[in-house]
């Protein structure tokens, strides 16, 4: 995986398959501080605490269909690469929190990549889940709340073709003036 | 058309939507829906799935094809990933595998289109554990 965005495409699939309803996604860049900052945060099952202990490590994994987990593993190489690290906090039946940081400098450091892209595939993917997605770039932010465009647009689904068109241009647009 | 920039812009087109959807609605009915899963774990994600899941929501739309496209998690295939499921109207489902644009756009020809059998399906015996 050689962006970002993908790895959040990817963090949030677990958060899918915890049972979420609710899935925060949050970026900040501060070039001041030399940071890059993501987290995935969710209402979904979590887990107990020697399962996050075990996380990291690629053997460990609840699917049935492989023996290896390979999703929370990547993502922590690429915080490692890039100076950083990950961390995760979870309560069962309360939700989990992946936080990855890296430094925003570093060589290593993966581009952001499509995020637009990425959240406007899982909103439009997922219709009954909730998405709220925060991106901060120095000190400038952009809240997209999936909750406020279904009240606004009174029962039109989000994943109607015309609707993800116009989303998508305002996603870019906001995060484009940040 | 003005770019849609803000909340205040989107709601400004709600009209617009909404006939849309009932442009689309009076012709089909609901059951007519194509339904298409594109499998999203990580190695689906690794090989290429978000870009054809992409490819799928424009081509359909631009087609006029009344398909909705879902995601979902590991359907076991990891060799290969990309893996999608498609099931036509009254049809049992079907999963077709290394699908990039190429093949997704020959799916969407040859199999939505006109029900005809194209390379690349995989017999159904897989584990929806991580789909539920
Ligand atoms: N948000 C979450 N909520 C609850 N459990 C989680 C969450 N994220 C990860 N887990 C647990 O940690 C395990 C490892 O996650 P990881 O993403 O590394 O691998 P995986 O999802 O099992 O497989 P892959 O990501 O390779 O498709 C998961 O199987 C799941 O049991
Ligand atoms: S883990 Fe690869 S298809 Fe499921
Ligand atoms: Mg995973």
């Amino acid at each position: 995986m050689k962006e970002l965005a993908l790895h959040i495409l990817d963090i949030a699939q677990n958060s899918i398959v915890a049972g979420a309803t609710l899935i925060r996604i949050g970026i900040t860049e501060d070039m001041q501080g030399d940071l890059l900052h993501m987290t995935v945060e969710d209402n979904g099952k979590g887990m107990p605490s020697e399962m996050v202990e075990r996380v990291m490590n690629p053997y460990t994994t609840s699917r049935t269909t492989r023996r290896v987990g390979m999703g929370l593993p990547l993502l922590h190489d690429a915080c490692r690469a890039a100076n950083g690290m990950l961390t995760i906090e979870s309560a069962v039946n309360e939700g989990t929190r992946v936080l990855a940081t890296m430094q925003l400098s570093h060589i290593d450091r993966q581009p952001l990549g499509d995020i637009t892209g990425v959240i406007v595939l899982l909103f439009s993917a997922n219709p009954s889940i909730d998405f709220v997605y925060s991106h901060i770039r120095n000190g400038n932010s952009y809240i997209f709340d999936t909750r406020e465009v279904k009240e606004l647009l009174e029962g039109i689904p989000l994943n109607t073709p015309e609707v993800i068109k116009s989303i998508r241009e305002m996603i870019a647009s906001n995060l484009d003036e940040l | 058309m003005t770019k849609v920039k803000s909340l205040a812009d989107l709601k400004k087109m709600k009209d617009q939507f909404q006939s849309k959807i009932e442009l689309r609605e009076k012709g089909e009915d609901p059951d007519s829906r194509v339904q298409i899963k594109v499998a999203m774990a990580t190695c689906g994600i690794a090989s290429g799935a978000k870009t054809v899941m992409e490819f799928l929501i424009e081509e359909l739309d631009k087609r006029s094809i009344d398909a909705v496209v879902t995601q979902t998690g590991c359907m076991g295939y990891c060799y290969a990933e990309p893996t999608i499921e498609v099931k036509l109207p009254n049809q049992d489902p079907v999963v077709f595998g290394y699908v990039d644009n190429k093949k997704a756009d020959e799916i969407i020809e040859k199999y939505i289109k006109n029900g005809e059998l194209v390379d690349g399906i995989i017999p159904m015996n897989y584990n929806t554990i991580d789909n539920q």
